[in-house]
């Protein structure tokens, strides 16, 4: 069997080619294609959709609805998502940033999918065309999902309340060897009332630190306050080891980068 | 650019027409442009894709080959097993008269190392030749696997390679290369200090932008053209006519620009099995590694664990030097065991030294074959010599550069190797380094000079 | 195997071919079209020797498929010197010694375009980011950076 590429302009059309055997949603094409180039023999079909609603951005009343195809690339650039940017230009070089999509990075496995994990901090909602999910719950579920992603909504974070971090070990740009997103809600004089923490690389795909966000709670940002929280930040993990870092590396280095990015 | 024609002004002729001048490189206007030919750039009606099928064991017996459904398979040409390979069993530095034959070009009864090539497979689309691939079925027995030299010196340890019999290269000189001058015992009972230690490196990839691979197109006349990027053209012409047992006139090796080298397309792994598909098959062929083929397959730089032990004066004078040096070959010898003899010769130092003793072994491991790159058997052999020299100038506190100085070899002395040193110019650079990065020494030294011993 | 029809404008020209379906540009270009200036490095999106140009923007052609291309004006740096004049960021490569084994030369020219189509005047971080998708093995960089710089220079003096 050789690789077939299917067209189709609507999202309904597609959803029902891809419930043939061996087909498999093609969007920028930096995972699907990849997989292909490597020798992966199982995926017979690609299906993709013209429909340009899907790169559409749409941000009104402090909403954000980001198509599925919107691109790294039109995200970094878009004026009204600046608290994002940092997150969207952490994936890869210009080319890749052209061409990687929304929907994309919630299927990418990890060491990828740095933007996703800036999505679970955010407690986004994923769409599809028969209902949407949160996201947490879409990612536990990722692996049997058939379903297109249309798009994915969420609300803006207020100033100051969204922070990102990715590491590498390349300068500038490489892959992760972990990523953290921190939603935090904070007083006047700076105590969190409310903390979501979402973690790249500590396990095959983004995951919450609960017990980190647990731990910051009515705390201030100083180094004596979040020690708690960094010490809790461990539990639950189960980092991937590849050849940027062991599982050993990446738990000894997420209390030391949970603690930059949060007494920044 | 500067030239510093005061330097050896005595010995050197002048009016120089292309030292001391700006050229352009001569291959920039074709890189700037995208027109330089690379060997991939070459295309051919029919040709067909080589895609190997490698061991998952880093040692294991083989019991069985299936190569039935993957013949099968909608667009395969040909398998090829290591029955079809004429002279199967090779390894490369025969050519020099380094031996014995100890590795297969398809693996024969057993492999050694994870990721060694068992079986190709030849197909009308890279695809068909993937999924084909993945339809052969290779029964194995998993064997006991050493990683590491010291275990692999142990007795007992799994014997690596039948084709040497012990996991170490035998030298002439005995299980490893040794390099004996003046009483090294005698040295350091006369060393007012001494300092033992212990340096080691991993294996290191070259990981050039371009993969490893060849294109051949039969050229009529039982001829064949094979476009590679070898970096050692004439080498892998003669060792691909001893595998294919084909006089070299039959063999058109065309060269030319590489993507990137380093020394790590040195080892005739490509063309002998791509020249023989496309002579079975009749069809042009081209093999070229993946990027997970040319990080996981291709040979990396050795690992290296270097012991040192120095006998010093008080006065700077280094007196005895022992080495112990091993390269990891990995399962097959390739270069490795001229790379460990490199090191044996290299391990003084440019240092004149009056006691040495060396022993330098190639030892066999279940790891992948280890090769050529950027001044193997010297560079990690650097490394480890040029961190012993300044923890011992800091053991007589001595400044770091000025212990250089007393040490540098200079034109007549005698090397540990018997070799005497001519055209040294150590002094020299060090002098000129010692301006360029300020870090001035003792007028001494800078009055020193590597061939007027008396200066 | 079926045929599907591509079209897009190369280099300014109008170019026409049948491919197998599933067919990377990469491919495509290389072994059907005939312009072999984009490399194929690692096929994985991380090399970026294969990178060109695709409306106006960088893309990675080994990871794009050739029929999502019908209609689009493509460029590479086969096409950029015109008229047998090198486009400035080729005479820059030259001279600066920016290139080594050149592998990676066509990639590094394109990806730099895009940033002075858009930057004339870029910062040197603006071009270390720019090039942060393209790997080079051989030069460490530095001539790469000085020679985009160098081709931002000449193109504001020449607009000057």
């Amino acid at each position: 069997m050789s690789l077939a590429l299917q067209t189709f302009s609507s999202v309904k059309d597609a959803n029902a080619a891809l419930q043939a055997a061996g087909t498999r949603y093609l969007g920028g094409g930096t995972l699907v294609v990849r997989a292909a180039n490597e020798g992966d023999v199982s995926t017979s079909s690609l299906v993709r959709v013209t429909d340009p609603g899907l790169s559409q951005i749409a941000v009104s009343g402090g909403n954000v609805r980001l198509g599925a195809s919107v691109t790294m690339a039109a995200i970094a650039r878009h004026p009204e998502l600046a608290a994002l940017a940092p997150a969207a230009r952490a994936v890869g070089g210009p080319a890749i940033r052209n061409m990687a999509t929304v929907g994309g990075n919630l299927f990418a496995p990890a060491p990828y999918g740095d933007f996703a994990v800036a999505l679970l901090a955010l407690d986004a909602t994923v769409i599809a065309e028969d209902g949407e999910l949160p996201i947490e719950t879409f990612l536990a579920g990722r692996d049997t999902s058939r379903a297109i992603v249309t798009a994915v909504g969420f609300s803006l974070p207020g100033p100051k309340s969204f922070r990102f971090l990715k590491v590498s070990r390349v300068k500038p740009k490489g892959v992760s060897v972990l990523s953290i997103a921190a939603l935090l809600e904070r007083t006047a004089d700076g105590a969190v009332t409310a903390a979501r923490i979402a973690l790249g690389c500590m396990a095959d795909r983004p995951i919450r630190a609960k017990a980190a966000e647990k731990a910051l709670l009515g705390r201030k940002l100083t180094p004596r306050e979040i020690a708690p929280a960094l010490a809790a930040a461990g539990q639950g993990i189960a980092p991937i080891t590849d050849p940027i870092a062991s599982a050993w590396y990446r738990t000894e280095v997420l209390p030391v980068h949970l603690g930059r990015l949060l007494s920044n | 650019m500067e030239m510093r024609k005061d330097y050896f002004a005595d010995v050197r002729k002048d009016g120089l027409h292309e030292i001391g001048q700006p050229r352009p490189r001569l291959d920039s206007p074709g890189h700037v442009t995208g027109k330089t030919t690379y060997f991939a750039d070459r295309n051919f009606p029919g040709m067909l894709h080589l895609k190997m099928v490698r061991s998952p064991h880093h040692h294991a017996r083989i019991r069985s080959i299936d190569t039935s459904e993957a013949e099968k398979h909608p667009g395969v040409v040909r398998v090829l097993t290591a029955r079809d390979v004429p002279h199967n069993v090779y390894t490369i530095l025969i050519l020099i008269q380094v031996g014995p034959e100890d590795e297969t070009v398809l693996a024969d009864g057993k492999v050694r190392w994870k990721g060694e090539a068992v079986v190709a497979v030849l197909a009308e689309t890279e695809r068909a030749a993937q999924e084909a691939a993945a339809k052969v079925k290779v029964d194995y027995e998993v064997l006991p696997a050493v990683f590491d030299m010291e275990e692999a010196l142990k007795p007992g340890a799994p014997l690596v390679n039948e084709y040497h019999g012990q996991n170490y290269y035998l030298y002439d000189s005995g299980e490893c290369r040794k390099v004996r001058f003046g009483d090294v015992e005698a040295g350091f009972a006369q060393a007012d200090h001494i300092l033992e230690q212990t340096y080691q490196s991993s294996p290191i990839e070259h990981a050039p932008t371009e993969t490893t691979g060849c294109v051949v197109a039969p050229e009529g006349n039982d001829r064949f053209a094979c476009y590679t990027n070898t970096q050692a053209m004439f080498f892998t012409l003669d060792n691909t006519s001893i595998i294919l047992q084909m006089p070299g006139s039959k063999l058109h090796f065309v060269g030319g620009t590489v993507g990137g080298g380093f020394g790590g397309k040195v080892d005739v792994i490509v063309e002998p099995i791509a020249i023989l598909a496309a002579k079975l098959t009749g069809r042009p062929v081209s093999f070229i590694y993946s990027r997970e083929e040319e990080m996981q397959i291709s040979s990396p730089r050795a690992a290296e664990k270097v012991v040192i032990k120095d006998g010093v004066m008080k006065d700077g004078r280094i007196v005895a030097r022992k080495v112990s040096g091993y390269t990891d070959a990995g399962a097959y010898s390739r270069h490795s065991p001229y790379g460990a003899q490199k090191g044996a010769a290299h391990y003084p130092g440019p240092y004149t030294i009056p006691n040495v003793w060396i022993d330098a072994y190639c030892v066999y491991t279940n790891r992948t074959p280890s090769s050529a790159m950027r001044g193997f058997g010297v560079t990690i052999g650097d490394f480890a010599l040029e961190v012993q020299m300044d923890k011992l100038a800091r053991l007589i506190g001595m400044d770091p550069l000025e212990f250089r100085f007393i040490n540098a070899y200079r034109d007549g002395d005698m090397k540990a190797h018997r070799q005497p040193t001519e055209g040294a110019a150590l002094i020299e650079c060090m002098q000129e380094a010692s301006r360029a990065a300020n870090w001035p020494v003792a007028e001494k030294y800078m009055a020193m000079s590597s061939y007027r011993k008396g200066a | 195997m079926a045929k599907v029809p591509v079209q897009f404008t190369l280099n300014g020209s109008e170019t026409a071919e049948f491919i197998e379906s599933g067919t990377t540009l990469l491919n495509a270009l290389r072994d059907k079209i005939g312009d072999t200036s984009p490399k194929g490095g690692c096929h994985q999106g991380t090399c970026g020797a294969c990178s060109v140009i695709i409306d106006g923007e960088l893309k990675l052609s080994c990871l794009t498929l050739a029929e999502t291309c019908n209609g689009a004006d493509i460029k590479t740096t086969a096409g950029l010197a015109e008229g047998g004049v090198l486009h400035p960021l080729q005479r820059a490569f030259l001279d600066a010694f920016a290139t080594q084994c050149g592998f990676c030369t066509p990639g590094m020219i394109v990806a730099a375009k895009v940033l002075l189509d858009r930057t004339p005047n870029p910062s040197r971080e603006d071009v270390v980011e720019a090039l942060s998708g393209n790997i080079c093995r051989c030069t460490g960089y530095e001539p790469i950076i000085q020679a985009v710089l160098t081709a931002a220079r000449a193109n504001s003096q020449n607009a000057a």
